[in-house]
């Protein structure tokens, strides 16, 4: 117990400047670019910045994916010649209902959709169901495993399409991650202000290019006729007819970018499109000259003008009374791509900066008193004993940093908290040992015996206690979110470490001290 | 102060007959918790955003605030508060909204408080905003206690399979008791029950738990080395034992938190304080619940069919 090898010695010892080493970065710059210079992570309560929670619209996923349904539907009863009295979306159900007029033909309308079911999810499982309850009534529902993997197809794309609007914006570092099923988590650094961020997140910034019906004139309580819709005005109130059917999808832009009119200096953003975009763009330019073009976003009509000629080039210009910030809104929006479903944000915190270094601050204070305090204390009532613990103390600190940087964790306020309450938890373990070599050499046992008894008992006992408190920050570290998760790293961190010093170290400064000093009772 | 120590926290060689106030510790701690759970339903807890939804938002001017500017600011803007109140300091001041009724709205709403405040007060600064949608508020909650409970059946697991099963229901059951007292500290002082409430329950728990293997570590040793000692002696012996080590842990981890709760600023102290409190419950509740709960549980099997011990230590066999 009290021997150790030089091997185990240097061992030790180098662990702990290998530690040391490691958490040097925390307080140097770093000398070169080339080295690995990881940090502690100050997470934003301490740094100041953005935390948004978004949540994505499953809702409208569904309802995307069983519109698209609806069509596809259309298409394949239409050769059969199969006509129907209801065909309707029914999205809390995840369903489509289909009543035909003919129930005598139910079996040729189920053996013409038959082809629409795809088995491309896990274990070649059909993605939706279609089944008859009755003559003449048909109904396709979804299957929840086709359903999930859309949703989280959905986040995924979601997220990259969140990462670069949020790019193009020019902030530094930012975080965005997923959590749960439906959730992204986008973390800004240095952002005390992050309306604009939550204006361009969100728009789902979907832009379509279609004719404008003037046939139809959009008044108010008119029906409007099949395969229009009345979409209000960007501008200026007013609604327009605007044909349903999309000529150009703005999936099909390749870049966009704010500039001015030459003639008019107003701001305008210029697009391209990709080649299968020019050449749908210049056909339907080319037979409806004269007519008028309507350019939806996000089902707003940002411009409707007049097609003075065919638009070959695979190039355009929006106006639309814009402002320098909207026109480069937009471009970035355009860039980026839209997102497939609206993002809504459930919960956001956001920290000044200034509110920050005052809680680095007052952290730093309490951690400093709090230091001192145990200090005097171990050295207090366990003299030569308690300073072997102060020692393991500042080991331990130092350990608990090199760790967080290697792992490059996120310092919380409340896990400084966590680092204080690790220091009163780490003398635990040398108090535990102290205490037992006392009682050991009290019953009559010389030195090295009580020290060797002391170490040996109390180490059971230190491991069975730390355990258990070690699996409960676990489940706090799987279960908190934020700064609570920041809590429960460096806990388990710290007892980990506080485990080595107090077992390790302490052990190897008592057996080099006896052998040393070789005394006649222990000062404990 | 270099060499010897200068004091001991209690003398050497205690004889506490800890185990005759067993009652007494029982039925005082009973109280206690009942309470505790009568305070939590009413006036129930101060819940904070995290868990109610909501906004709130930190709100500093240059000078001490203007409480009627910012209220005719609230006003003029539609924006029904829940209260504007000073926070730490006099140039401080919080403002809670209530949750809004749609995602959308919560936005919306900081939105507006927002642009109001920067255009009536010049040198206002929001330095925090807070808001939390509903079905978070409530997943948030859902969280915590699924933390919770999963921490008490893993420690019950745990001291299970290390010691017998007595220990372990006694350990969890104080545990429930020591979690219901701090939730009555916190409905008694009125601090507001957030996330980080959560974090400082569980850790009184972890600290607690830890403070039990420690005395639970001793009757089992002593189970071991006086085989005819009655139960109830060999736990007033266990903890007499341990009584220096169970009062210098927790003055260290009492006196390292103390300047959290007194210089840790608003957002921390209060976390602090439960913390204080919890250590002294914790481990109070080691001497005079966790182990009188042993001494009912195990005073017949405990003694009888001796626990299963592992191989005997080379020390234990040494013993005169």
């Amino acid at each position: 117990m009290m021997y150790f090898s030089r091997l185990k010695a240097a061992a030790i010892l180098g662990v702990c400047l290998l530690g040391l080493l490691v958490s040097l970065p925390n307080v140097l710059p770093a000398p070169a670019s080339w080295m690995p210079w990881r940090t502690v992570h100050l997470g934003l309560d301490l740094k100041g910045g953005s935390y948004l929670l978004m949540e994505v619209d499953m809702k409208a996923v569904i309802k995307e994916r069983l519109d698209g349904l609806l069509d596809a539907v259309r298409q394949a009863l239409r050769p059969g010649g199969i006509f129907y009295q209801t065909l309707e979306a029914q999205p809390d159900q995840d369903r489509i209902l289909l009543r035909l007029r003919d129930p005598t033909k139910t079996d040729a309308a189920m053996a013409a959709l038959a082809p629409l079911v795809q088995r491309d999810g896990p274990n070649n499982a059909p993605d939706m169901d279609i089944a008859t309850s009755e003559p003449g009534t048909i109904t396709l529902t979804l299957s929840q495993v086709a359903l999930n993997a859309r949703a989280a197809g959905a986040v995924q794309q979601s997220i990259e399409i969140v990462r670069r609007r949020i790019d193009e914006t020019g902030v530094v570092d930012p975080q965005i991650t997923r959590q749960g099923d439906s959730r992204i988590v986008v973390q800004l650094p240095g952002i005390e202000d992050p309306n604009r961020i939550k204006e361009l997140l969100g728009k789902t910034a979907h832009m379509t290019f279609r004719l404008v019906d003037e046939t139809a004139s959009a008044t108010p309580g008119v029906q409007p006729p099949p395969g229009v819709e009345f979409l209000p005005m960007q501008e200026g109130g007013g609604k327009i007819a605007v044909r349903k059917r999309v000529d150009v999808d703005g999936a099909d832009l390749t870049d966009a970018r704010a500039g001015t009119n030459g003639q008019t200096g107003e701001w305008v953003v210029n697009f391209k499109f990709n080649s299968n975009g020019s050449r749908r763009f210049a056909d339907i330019t080319r037979a409806n000259v004269g007519h008028r073009f309507a350019v939806v976003l996000d089902d707003k009509v940002i411009t409707a003008p007049v097609i003075r000629e065919p638009i070959t080039g695979g190039s355009g210009q929006i106006s639309g009374s814009f402002t320098a910030a909207s026109a480069n809104d937009l471009a970035v929006l355009l860039r980026a791509g839209a997102l497939p479903a609206p993002l809504t944000v459930v919960e956001e915190r956001t920290i000044g900066p200034e509110l920050g270094a005052d809680s680095i601050r007052a952290g730093a204070i309490s951690l400093l008193a709090g230091f001192l305090v145990v200090i005097a204390f171990m050295a207090f009532f366990y003299g030569l004993f308690g300073w072997f613990a102060n020692l393991c103390l500042v080991v331990n600190l130092i350990l608990m940093l090199a760790l967080m940087s290697l792992l490059e964790a996120t310092l919380t306020l409340p896990g400084m908290a966590g680092i204080l309450l690790t220091l009163g938890m780490a003398v635990d373990a040398n108090i535990l040992i102290n205490e037992r070599i006392r009682e050991e050499q009290r019953r009559g046992r010389p030195p090295l015996a009580a020290l060797e008894h002391g170490f040996q008992r109390a180490y059971s006992t230190i491991f069975d206690s730390n355990a258990a408190t070690f699996l409960s920050h676990v489940m706090l570290f799987v279960f908190g979110s934020g700064p609570v998760k920041g809590f429960a790293v460096t806990i388990t961190i710290g007892i980990a470490t506080s485990m080595f010093t107090a077992w390790m170290l302490t052990r190897l400064l008592v057996a080099r001290w006896y052998v040393a000093v070789r005394p006649r009772l222990l000062p404990v | 102060m270099f060499i010897k120590p200068r004091m001991r926290l209690a003398p050497d060689n205690t004889n506490f007959k800890f185990m005759n106030g067993r009652f007494a510790g029982l039925i005082v701690s009973a109280i206690l918790s009942t309470a505790s759970v009568i305070l939590f339903f009413t006036p129930g807890l101060n819940l904070g955003i995290d868990f109610s939804g909501g906004i709130v938002m930190e709100v500093r001017s240059e000078g001490p605030a203007d409480f009627a500017k910012i209220r005719a600011a609230l006003t003029e803007e539609h924006v029904p508060d829940q209260g504007v109140q000073r926070f730490g300091d006099d140039s401080t001041v919080l403002i809670r909204l209530p949750t809004q009724p749609t995602e959308a709205g919560t936005e919306i709403a900081v939105g507006k408080v927002r642009a109001a405040l920067e255009k009536s007060i010049t040198g206002v600064k929001i330095v925090r905003v807070d808001a939390v949608g509903a079905s978070v508020s409530s997943e948030l909650f859902r969280n915590g206690l699924y933390a919770l409970g999963i921490s008490l059946l893993m420690i019950l697991a745990y001291i299970w399979f290390r010691f017998e099963w007595q220990f372990a229901v006694g350990a969890v059951v104080t545990l429930i008791l020591d979690v219901t007292k701090a939730i009555g500290f916190l409905a008694l002082t009125r601090i507001e029950f957030d996330l980080v409430m959560v974090a400082a329950i569980l850790t009184i728990l972890g600290y607690s738990t830890n403070d039990k293997v420690v005395v639970y570590d001793r009757v089992r040793e002593n189970l071991r080395k006086y085989k005819t000692m009655p139960l109830r002696d060999l736990i007033d012996l266990s903890i007499n034992e341990t009584l220096n080590r169970t009062l210098g842990t927790s003055a260290t981890v009492f006196l390292a938190s103390l300047p959290l709760a007194l210089f840790g600023g608003t957002s921390i102290s209060g976390f602090a304080w439960v913390m204080l409190f919890g250590i002294v419950v914790g481990t109070s509740s080691s001497i005079f619940i966790a182990a009188p709960i042993l001494l009912l549980l195990g005073e017949k099997r405990l003694r009888r069919d001796t626990v299963a011990i592992e191989a005997p230590e080379p020390g234990a066999a040494r013993q005169p």
